[in-house]
C-alpha cells in the first residue's frame, strides 16, 4: 500500500496517466470491439483490479470516476460517498469509521487542488452508482458507454455549478 | 427563488415570509406507545415551526422516522421527515417518501447518516446505496418531474420542501461551502446544520457562503443545543460523530459550580443563538437537545424567539393549510 500512497500523492502525474490511458483505450477501441467487449472484459478484469487495487485501493465499482475525485477512490470511503465528505470527519481529518485512516474525501479534495486538468470536476454532481456494473472492467465500460448510463429520470448536470475555486 | 410554494407546510411559509424560523428535534422513543411521541411533541409544538423526526440518529434504533411523522401529522403537527441513506436502498426510500407525503408530511431532510459503528449494533450491514446529494436529487425529480428515478410516472407527485444537512465545523473546511453548493444545486431548499459551538468558525463559513451567493438560494438554519455539563460536552465531542466543541466552552462549564451547570449550558446556547442570528444569511435555528425537551422550550423563550408566528393555524401545525385535493375535486 505504501507505493500506492506515494503515487497518489503525485496527483498531477496520475491525472496525466489517466488522460493517457483514456487516449490509448479510445485508440484501441476498434480492435477491442472486434475482439468483443465481453471477452475483453473477462480478460481485463483481473489486470485492472490488480493494478488499481495497488495504487487506489480500488473496489471495482465498474464506473470509474477517479479523475473527478482527486485521483482518490471514492468507493474506498466506508459510506461509498461519491459527492463529497460526510459530516462525521474527525478534527484531525481522519475517518469517522476508521479513526486511524485519513478521510478519503479530505485527501481527494487536497489532491484535486493539484490537478490542473481534471481538478474542477470534483464539483460535479455524480449520479447514483449502477450496482450492476460491480466487478466488471471500468475500462471496457468506458468504451461501451455503460458507465455513463444514468437512471432514466436522472437529469445530469453538465455545467459545474461554480467555476471559480 | 420563485414565489410558488413547493410544499403545503408552514415551515416553507415562515421562511419565505422572511421570519426567523425555529425547528426542534424530537427524541424518538424506544417504545411502541404513541403517547410518548405526543408527550414530547406537546412541549415542542408551541415553541417551534416544525419538528424533526430523526431516522436512527447515531445509528441507534428507535421508533422509525416515518412512523413518528405519521403520528405527528395525525395530531396536526408539522414534522420534518429525516431520511438517512444508511439503512435503506433507493427502492425503499422512494416508497417511504411517497408514503410520508401521503400522510401529510411537507418537509424532508436528506442525510447521509451516521455509520453503523457509531451505534449499539455495529454488526449491521451498511446500505449507502445513495449518498445524500443523490437522495436530494431523486426526491427533487419525484417532486418536480412527477416520476420515480426509473422514469415511471407518479399519478400525484409529492409536494415537499427539501432539506439538507451541513457541517461547517469539520475538515476539509475550505470544501464545506462547495459541498453546500452541490447540495443546493441538487435540490436543497433549506439547510439544517450540525451543532454550532464555534461561532467564529461559523462566521468564516458564512462569509464564503455569501461570496458564492448560496444564502440567496436556500434557507440556512443553524443547529444549536444545550450542554448539561463538561462531561456531557466531552462525551459529545469524542463519541458523537461530527460534533466540534471548542475548549473554551468546556472550560467555562468546568468552572461553573455543579448546581448551576445546566443553567450555564442553557445560557451558552442562548448566547450562540443571539450571535448567529446577527449573521447575514442565517434564516433560523434548529434546536437539538437529547432527552431534554423542556430545556428546548426555555432556550427558545429566553432567546426571545416567542411567540412563533401563527401562519395557517397553531405553531408547528400544518393541517389547516394542507389542501385536501381529493375533496376539492369532488367539490366537497
Amino acid at each position: 500500500m505504501k507505493f500506492g500512497q506515494w503515487l497518489q500523492n503525485h496527483p498531477h502525474f496520475l491525472e496525466q496517466t489517466y488522460w493517457l490511458t483514456h487516449r490509448v483505450f479510445t485508440w484501441l477501441d476498434p480492435l477491442i470491439a472486434r475482439l468483443g467487449y465481453e471477452r475483453m472484459d473477462r480478460w481485463l478484469r483481473g489486470p485492472e483490479e490488480w493494478t488499481k487495487r495497488i495504487v487506489f485501493d480500488c473496489r471495482m465499482c465498474g464506473q470509474c470516476i477517479l479523475h473527478s475525485t482527486g485521483m482518490t477512490c471514492s468507493m474506498s470511503c466506508p459510506k461509498n460517498l461519491r459527492n463529497g465528505p460526510c459530516g462525521g470527519v474527525r478534527a484531525n481529518g481522519h475517518c469517522e469509521v476508521f479513526p486511524d485512516k485519513p478521510c478519503v474525501w479530505v485527501q481527494a479534495y487536497n489532491r484535486s487542488l493539484e490537478m490542473p486538468r481534471y481538478g474542477d470536476e470534483i464539483l460535479l454532481i455524480e449520479p447514483p452508482v449502477n450496482r450492476q456494473l460491480e466487478g466488471s472492467s471500468a475500462w471496457i465500460n468506458m468504451l461501451t458507454g455503460q458507465d455513463k448510463v444514468v437512471p432514466k429520470a436522472w437529469d445530469q448536470i453538465e455545467v459545474i455549478p461554480i467555476a471559480e475555486k | 427563488m420563485n414565489n410558488e410554494y413547493k410544499s403545503d407546510g408552514r415551515l416553507e411559509r415562515v421562511l419565505r415570509s422572511g421570519r426567523f424560523a425555529v425547528t426542534a428535534e424530537l427524541n424518538p422513543p424506544d417504545s411502541a406507545d404513541p403517547e410518548e411521541v405526543y408527550q414530547a411533541a406537546l412541549v415542542l409544538s408551541e415553541v417551534c415551526d416544525a419538528i424533526n423526526a430523526t431516522d436512527g440518529s447515531g445509528a441507534h434504533c428507535h421508533m422509525s422516522s416515518v412512523a413518528i411523522c405519521a403520528l405527528l401529522t395525525r395530531a396536526g403537527y408539522a414534522p420534518i421527515f429525516q431520511v438517512s441513506c444508511r439503512d435503506r436502498n433507493r427502492i425503499a426510500i422512494q416508497g417511504d417518501v411517497l408514503g410520508a407525503a401521503a400522510m401529510g408530511v411537507s418537509n424532508v431532510l436528506c442525510l447521509t447518516g451516521d455509520d453503523v459503528t457509531a451505534g449499539d449494533q455495529p454488526q449491521a450491514k451498511r446500505v449507502f446505496d445513495f449518498d445524500s446529494i443523490q437522495l436530494l436529487r431523486t426526491i427533487k425529480i419525484m417532486r418536480d418531474q412527477g416520476m420515480f428515478l426509473s422514469g415511471r410516472k407518479l399519478t400525484t407527485p409529492p409536494r415537499l420542501f427539501l432539506g439538507a444537512a451541513s457541517n461547517p465545523f469539520v475538515p476539509p473546511y475550505d470544501w464545506r461551502p462547495y459541498r453546500l453548493a452541490k447540495k443546493i444545486e441538487a435540490g436543497a431548499d433549506f439547510i439544517q446544520s450540525q451543532y454550532c459551538f464555534d461561532v467564529p468558525r461559523f462566521r468564516q463559513f458564512m462569509q464564503k457562503v455569501r461570496d458564492l451567493g448560496l444564502h440567496e438560494q436556500a434557507f440556512f438554519l443553524v443547529g444549536v443545543g444545550p450542554l448539561r455539563s463538561e462531561k456531557a460536552a466531552e462525551f459529545m465531542r469524542t463519541k458523537v460523530p461530527g460534533v466540534h466543541i471548542p475548549d473554551a466552552i468546556i472550560e467555562r462549564l468546568r468552572k461553573t459550580p455543579k448546581e448551576k451547570k445546566v443553567e450555564e449550558g442553557k445560557r451558552i446556547c442562548v448566547e450562540i443563538i443571539q450571535q448567529v442570528r446577527e449573521i447575514e444569511g442565517v434564516s433560523g435555528v434548529h434546536v437539538m437537545a437529547y432527552r431534554q425537551e423542556e430545556l428546548v422550550a426555555e432556550i427558545i423563550s429566553e432567546a426571545g424567539l416567542l411567540p412563533r408566528p401563527r401562519i395557517g393555524g397553531l405553531p408547528a401545525q400544518d393541517s389547516k393549510v394542507r389542501p385536501r385535493r381529493g375533496n376539492r375535486v369532488n367539490g366537497v
